[in-house]
């Protein structure tokens, strides 16, 4: 039991911090420009392609330092060329914009590297386990991943609140106009945020691309967690990101492993369920069952009774 | 040198079909503390967003010191030494009253978007963030959330925030709307006192403030400029008091 409560807990701190990678973009690009960006767990599709195909050519290290800034500066061009344009028609317009975008870079993924999972494996320096605990291995690759965002949480923490940049993006998540009415160069800001959250979104894909699997369905199948992470935590808050991250990423991990089921429930308490009748199926559902649930679930929940999200400071 | 701070030829402004500026002129000279009046809906906002640079003009054109500025995005605009307040209090609620200020003068006084650069280390801005928290009297309460601060003195952060960059044009918009009295009166001694020797555009309803702080003032009604004169003559025209300060004292 405690072996797997210490793995659970590991396992989920990785994949929390690999969702912060991608909410913190997708967070920040909404409160300041208002974009909900449909098509951000996409720009982590291509960081896992990216990193891929760069690995193939010459190796997995060269491209953790490639392909994230590959992504951001697709990212800033979508945002300038795209985005900008699409901004005076309204945020309705932006949305359906960015859909399409999510569905263009699907397909594309979908032509270009077929629709089967692609092979991108482990590097070589980082496939052995790191620690044995109660003979349970822990691999050092993931070791690894939690380095990285955690250092990556750090270096974004740090340069919100201490640098001058920083400054005003924190301004501008509040006042853009304002902002532009000092004198900064709003439209700038909002390409290098914009780009800056594709750039970590990309690198959420060069290495979770290992981790889960590079297909082309991989944007739609994190997309969505993705969201009900930044509803969960409020729109716009780093913190609640950050809390909601983690807690997601936990309610998925542990609920996998829990095999009880609803009868099993009743019976610790001393009931013994009816098992049979009409609704026998939904007395056996285990809970590891529920796991792809739990998060909407969670979402709506927190909608029904919390509509600005866990820090949220904003109706959504 | 002209001595017309800012001028506005013509200037036109239609949403669709509904033309909201008809052909605004305008001239406010150097130094000079101008306010617009009008009733509700005269287009006295969307005046101003059109000097700043947040709407496209539909026809005219305005001029900033001889310089050209219609269709400029507004960062340009401040660039070139107009700096507004907007109407709805728009401060940085999260960030200190101090931060607010910086954040403020971190273009003005030449310091571009490094994100290398910690703000800590910047003595220059530091310090002249200081002697503007000093004028508006925030000296004290400079590490409290902006957001938390009390109205009257959301909107003196403002009118610092405003000012900060040394902008020569100002543009304040409704800067002592929901004040009570004695906090109007503080805001317009403030306001007196930031804008010496600079050039002020005033949007406001309190007539008593207008009229205590405008060398000139403008009636704007239905997005056309009836009257452009000193207080006292605009105080006894017959249009004027028909159109806006009838209604206004009924």
């Amino acid at each position: 039991m405690l072996e797997y409560i210490i793995f659970s807990l590991l396992n989920s701190l990785v994949l929390g911090m690999l969702l912060f990678m991608l909410s913190s973009g997708l967070t920040l690009i909404f409160s300041m420009m208002g974009v909900l960006n449909f098509a951000h767990a996409s720009f982590y599709m291509l960081g896992a392609y990216f990193g891929y195909q760069i690995s193939t050519a010459i190796g997995f290290w060269p491209a953790l330092i490639i392909a994230p800034p590959l992504v951001g500066l697709f990212g800033a061009l979508v945002e300038r060329y795209g985005l900008r344009n699409v901004h005076k028609y309204g945020h309705v317009a932006e949305l359906l914009f960015t859909v399409g975008l999510a569905f263009i870079i699907e397909e594309g993924v979908n032509l270009i590297w077929g629709r089967n999972a692609v092979t991108y494996p482990i590097p070589k320096l980082l496939d052995f386990p790191i620690f044995t605990l109660f003979n349970t291995e822990f691999s050092a690759y993931r070791m690894f991943m939690l380095f990285i965002s955690v250092a990556i949480f750090i270096a974004l923490y740090w340069i919100l609140t201490r640098t001058r940049i920083g400054l005003i993006i924190q301004a501008a998540l509040t006042h853009p106009q304002m902002v532009n009415a000092l004198g900064h160069n709003v439209p700038a800001v909002f390409m290098l945020v914009f780009g800056g959250g594709s750039a970590l979104a990309g690198l959420a894909g060069v290495i979770g691309g290992i981790f889960l699997v590079t297909e082309p369905a991989m944007a739609a199948t994190l997309g969505p967690i993705v969201f009900v992470v930044i509803v969960v935590g409020g729109m716009g808050s780093l913190t609640g990101a950050f809390v909601a991250s983690l807690l997601l990423a936990a309610i998925q991990t542990f609920a996998v492993g829990i095999e009880y089921s609803l009868s099993d429930l009743l019976a610790l308490v001393g009931i013994r369920a009816e098992v049979g009748g009409i609704l026998k199926d939904l007395w056996r559902i285990q809970l590891s069952h529920t796991g792809p649930i739990l998060p909407y679930l969670f979402m709506v929940l927190i909608l029904m009774f919390r509509p600005k999200g866990l820090m949220g400071k904003r109706e959504t | 040198m002209s001595t017309t701070a800012l001028k506005l030829a013509d200037v036109h402004k239609s949403f669709g079909s509904s033309k909201i500026i008809n052909g605004v002129n305008l001239a406010v000279a150097k130094g000079e503390r101008h306010a617009i009046i009008g009733p509700n809906g005269a287009g006295k906002s969307t005046l101003f967003n059109l000097i700043s640079g947040f709407y496209p003009l539909s026809a005219g054109y305005i001029e900033l010191n001889g310089h050209m500025i219609s269709n400029l995005p507004p960062h340009r605009i401040n660039r070139l030494g107009l700096s507004r307040s907007f109407q709805v209090t728009n401060i940085f609620p999260k960030m200190s009253v101090f931060e607010n200020v910086r954040c403020a003068l971190l273009w003005p006084m030449g310091y571009g978007y490094s994100f290398w650069h910690l703000c800590d280390r910047l003595k220059k801005i530091n310090a002249k963030a200081e002697e503007i928290l000093e004028r508006i009297n925030l000296a004290d309460r400079r590490h409290i959330p902006a957001g938390l601060l009390a109205y009257a003195d959301q909107r003196a952060l403002e009118i610092g925030i405003t000012i900060a960059g040394n902008a020569e044009v100002i543009l304040l918009d409704e800067p002592t709307a929901g004040m009570s009295l004695s906090e109007t009166e503080r805001a317009v001694e403030l306001i007196r006192d930031v804008t010496t020797g600079k050039t002020l555009l005033v949007v406001e309803h309190d007539m008593q403030v207008v009229f205590n702080l405008a060398d000139r003032i403008s009636v704007l009604v239905y997005g056309e400029i009836v009257a452009t004169d000193h207080p006292d003559k605009i105080r006894q025209n017959p249009q004027v008091q028909e159109a806006y300060l009838g209604k206004e004292s009924a």
